[in-house]
């Protein structure tokens, strides 16, 4: 068991190898390392908020749905209100036009109603007249009667 | 075994032996024919068979990351990265739970300290004479292939580890702050010489500790897989199985033992008392 040059020999050698392995072997290897860590922890970040925005985005659809079956709900109502707003309307309109026309109807057939009285008034009248002519024989001065005449009629 | 007639002691001597190339005591540059030989070369003399598996091992794992980093996908990866990813986050992970300050050295050089040392322990479980059987039918007589059972493999290491833990100190702490650190406690300033005695067996018994360690664990296992390899082959597979499972343990273990002292150490470089 010599201690010899063999040292000397093993120590050289060994720093060469460590060398090699500091310049050629560690660094890409460790980079490598590191850089895939980084790439695993960015992904389980963006993961992490991808699942936040999704929470996000879910939240904010239901929202929009709830809001929207408001919007149509309240939409749904006015349109019914209006609806029933039109038919009381129209309702109206068409009792107001109904009475109209009878109260026209009416006051035409009151008119006639007059007039007829008027014509047969006169008729009468007339018809009085020559009933008495005739029953008198002579004529009767329908100036001087007619005031007679008159009173006649107005009592028939 | 290499030869039918060698005795359980040559046997083993034969096995602990490194492949030692260096200059004979008569002035002839070759490899060490034997222990005497080999420790009659001194210091300059290598172990060829330590240096070819460490840095062959090396080399199979920065290729092996390499290819691996080279095409790193970030969506996709395919199975090799897995595994290199598996091993840079564990070794990632260790570094920052102990590890509090900014340095770009301290990560890579415990990954490379796992992955290496493993790669050199992983040898053990190589059967004891599969390599060196085939290494002398090609004319090569003594082949350890366990790096880390040879004490200048891991004390290199430790040693380097020693200097990165005092260049460390020293530029976060500054020279003085380092030497004070050293000398300044635990007693006073008035104690200086002793405080020094005791800081510098702490700081020396760390890269020797480290090495010793490693060291001791696989040799010993080295050694016991020897010791199987020695009985009859019929049982032989009734101990080395049993040994081999566990000896998985010991080599995961004892790299991971290894990089995290080294971490620890260089996290204390850093930190003032």
């Amino acid at each position: 068991m010599n201690i010899n040059l063999t040292l000397i020999g093993q120590a050289i050698s060994f720093a060469i190898f460590v060398w090699f392995c500091m310049k050629f072997v560690w660094p890409p290897v460790i980079a490598a390392l590191e850089e895939r860590s980084k790439k695993i922890a960015d992904g389980l970040e963006a993961a992490n908020r991808a699942s936040r925005d999704l929470e996000l985005a879910q939240e904010k659809a239901t929202q929009t749905l709830r809001e929207s079956k408001e919007q149509a709900a309240e939409i749904i109502e006015q349109a019914n209100k209006r609806a029933n707003q039109i038919i009381d309307e129209a309702k109206e309109q068409a009792l107001a036009d109904g009475k109209r026309l009878r109260d026209a109807a009416q006051a035409e057939i009151e008119q006639d109603v007059v007039r007829a009285k008027e014509a047969l008034r006169t008729q009468v009248s007339a018809l009085a007249l020559t009933g008495a002519e005739k029953i008198l024989g002579a004529s009767v001065d329908e100036k001087a009667h007619s005031e007679i005449v008159e009173q006649l009629a107005k009592e028939l | 075994m290499a030869s039918e007639n060698l005795t359980a002691s040559s046997y083993i001597q034969h096995h602990l032996q490194n492949l030692t190339f260096g200059q004979h005591p008569d002035g002839s540059w070759g490899i060490a024919h034997g222990a005497e030989e080999a420790a009659a070369m001194g210091f300059w003399a290598i172990h060829l068979d330590t240096m070819l598996f460490s840095i062959g091992l090396g080399i199979l794992f920065l290729w092996l990351f390499r290819k691996a980093a080279k095409k790193v996908s970030v969506d996709t990866p395919s199975g090799l990265q897995n595994f290199v990813e598996l091993m840079v986050e564990f070794v990632d992970k260790s570094v920052k739970e102990t590890f509090h300050g900014k340095n770009k050295v301290i990560a890579p050089l415990a990954l490379t300290i796992f992955v290496w040392v493993f790669l050199m322990n992983l040898m053990d479980l190589v059967p004891v004479d599969f390599l060196p059987h085939l290494a002398s039918l090609l004319g090569v007589p003594y082949f350890r292939v366990v790096p880390t059972t040879d004490l200048n493999a891991t004390l290199g290491m430790s040693i380097s580890v020693f200097v990165l833990i005092v260049y460390y100190s020293i530029k976060v702490k500054g020279l003085g702050g380092f030497v004070g650190e050293l000398t300044l406690q635990p007693f006073g300033k008035w104690m200086m010489p002793f405080n020094l005695l005791l800081e510098g067996v702490g700081l020396l018994a760390k890269p020797v500790s480290l090495a010793l360690r490693l060291f001791g664990n696989l040799y010993a296992g080295e050694l016991i897989f020897i010791l199987i390899a020695i009985l009859p082959w019929g049982i032989q597979w009734a101990l080395s199985v049993p040994w081999a499972i566990f000896h998985i343990l010991v080599i995961v273990l004892q790299a991971f033992i290894f990089m995290m002292l080294t971490i620890v150490y260089l996290s204390m470089a850093h930190e003032d008392h």
